[in-house]
């Protein structure tokens, strides 16, 4: 998965932004429209289709019956799994999930657990014999960057939608229980300087990124660094900041 | 066929001779079809069929990979049929199976039949077909997106490819069977045509068919066939539709601003000959 650039777009990109300009006219700290359809599989316990700009990602969240881990008999079992299909991208690629295909899944899975977002206990049926099961999947139907946020938010609208099927234990239906709504904010820097949400070909030059997953009270919930560059300690502190504020207008857009 | 059992109580064809979802024998289920829906994609296509929900991408013709793939005289077709894991009542494992690989293989050679691959040797054209919900007769709903696709990417070919099945229910011959008929039926016969010449390009079948019960799924496949056809022309026409008003607008953003002062010719530069812009 590596995009071409241009060396010339490559350097109108990094001039423009030295003078403070992004190409899209977006602030450095503005992320792209979000756009969220919930509900639209129906085979689905829950689903969400979301448009981050271009970038578009369809989440489904199955739930099933199984049997809990050995060591948490007590909570139900959630597994995260990406898939960078080659409809999405002419640089993805045809077979097993690439490396980037699971540290997304990973880092939307951190943000989902760490913050304890969906209440594992409660979905304990029976202690160490049988409880909910729940995988999200993550499928990329158009990649223009920034798949890191549009995947985290396309999983957590896709837990608000979800519901858990009752007829299979003769129960009614009942919602996911949700405490808690973590939301990512990606920033890139390029050269010395840090933006939030980047598009396509700024993603493609940029020497590092930073995913900061905050929560409703503004804690921290997950982070990860990627890319060969590399941040300053000031730099971190203030993609926090940024997170927590962004984070803000996006949760209730996920909410809705 | 699904060889499932029936529940009991449960009939496939009322007294009335209506289906279990009120359909006649010869009634398709309503179909949607949009192009253009994906921004990266060179061609793609949405369908909604029934309770099925279909997206497809085309990319190419592009450098063909691995290398040894390559066919010096013409293009190949990569598809890639695949089920998202949230698609089905119960979860699927993501990736390939054998099903979808063999389904993946005759949609490549549908559309192989209808491309004209001799334009464009070396390369590959890409078709990616996702499933995201899928309600029986995914691959006909696949197949017809696809189609769809190509001609938004602009690939050449002879006609659209139309898929659509016929198969057998409570010892009726019906068309387009959905979730529960394909699971309890006797018959499933998914075909695809190139409608301008009849051309068959993709045939299967299984299950239980009398040659007369064969001739009459497949008459109800054709004339469904035809019906589709036009949904898929008009997506495309929909797609590529341009007002009198857009017209105009477009007229007056091209036309060249006023000159404001003798043009600089040091600064115009011509294309060299043998270097492409």
């Amino acid at each position: 998965m590596s995009e071409l650039v241009s060396e010339l777009l490559r350097s109108s990109i990094k001039k423009e932004l030295a003078a403070g300009r992004r190409a899209d006219g977006r602030a450095l700290d503005e992320p792209r429209p979000l756009r969220i359809q919930k509900g639209l599989v129906k085979t689905a316990e829950g689903s969400a289709r979301v448009w981050l700009g271009d970038t578009d990602v369809l989440v489904g969240v199955k739930a099933g019956l199984g049997e809990p881990y050995p060591d948490t008999p007590n909570s139900g079992v959630l597994t995260t799994s990406a898939e960078l299909n080659q409809m999405a991208s002419p640089t993805f690629e045809a077979g097993p999930p690439s490396a980037e295909a699971i540290e997304i899944a990973r880092v939307v899975d951190r943000g989902i657990r760490e913050s304890k977002a969906v209440d594992m206990g409660k979905l304990c049926i029976v202690p160490g014999e049988k409880v909910w099961v729940l995988f999200i999947d993550i499928h990329v139907l158009d990649y223009h960057g920034n798949l890191f946020d549009a995947a985290s938010y396309a999983a957590m609208a896709a837990l608000t939608s979800a519901v858990l099927p009752g007829g299979k234990l003769g129960i009614d239906d009942k919602p996911l229980p949700l405490d808690h709504t973590p939301v990512s904010v990606t920033a890139a820097k390029i050269g010395s300087t840090i933006l939030v949400d980047p598009a396509l070909d700024e993603e493609a030059i940029a020497d590092a990124r930073l995913t900061v997953t905050t929560d409703e009270n503004g804690d921290i919930r997950a982070m990860q660094k990627g890319l060969n560059g590399s941040f300053k300690f000031d730099e971190v502190q203030k993609a926090i900041a940024t997170s927590q504020r962004v984070g803000k207008a996006i949760r209730e857009i996920i909410l809705k | 066929m699904g060889g499932m059992e029936l529940e009991k109580g449960m009939k496939l064809i009322d007294e009335n001779g209506r289906r279990i979802d009120g359909r006649r024998p010869d009634e398709l289920r309503p179909i949607k079809i949009e192009a253009g829906v994906l921004k990266r994609a060179e061609g793609s296509a949405y369908v909604e069929w029934g309770n099925n929900k279909v997206l497809a991408a085309v990319y190419g013709p592009r450098e063909a990979h691995p290398r040894h793939n390559q066919k010096a005289e013409r293009a190949i077709v990569q598809c890639r049929y695949n089920m998202a894991p949230f698609s089905v009542t119960d979860r699927k494992r993501p990736g390939p199976d054998r099903r979808s690989n063999e389904i993946s293989k005759v949609i490549a050679e549908a559309f192989s039949n209808v491309i004209f691959l001799e334009q464009f040797p070396r390369t590959a054209v890409g078709v990616y077909i996702e499933v995201l919900q899928a309600d029986a007769g995914t691959r006909c709903a696949g197949i017809t997106a696809g189609s769809v696709a190509l001609a938004d990417a602009g690939i050449p070919m002879k006609d659209l490819v139309v898929a659509v099945a016929s198969g057998k229910v409570g010892g009726v011959v019906c068309l387009d069977l959905n979730k529960e008929e394909d699971n309890f039926g006797e018959a499933d016969v998914p075909m695809g045509v190139a409608p301008r010449t009849g051309d068959l390009v993709l045939l299967q079948m299984d299950g239980h068919l009398t040659a007369a019960e064969f001739d009459q799924a497949m008459k109800y496949s054709m004339n469904a066939a035809n019906q589709i056809y036009e949904l898929q022309r008009d997506a495309l026409r929909r797609r590529y539709a341009v007002s009198l008003e857009d017209l105009k607008v477009e007229m007056q953003r091209e036309a060249p601003p006023p000159a404001e002062e003798e043009p600089k010719y040091d600064v115009y530069y011509d294309a060299q000959p043998g270097v492409q812009e």
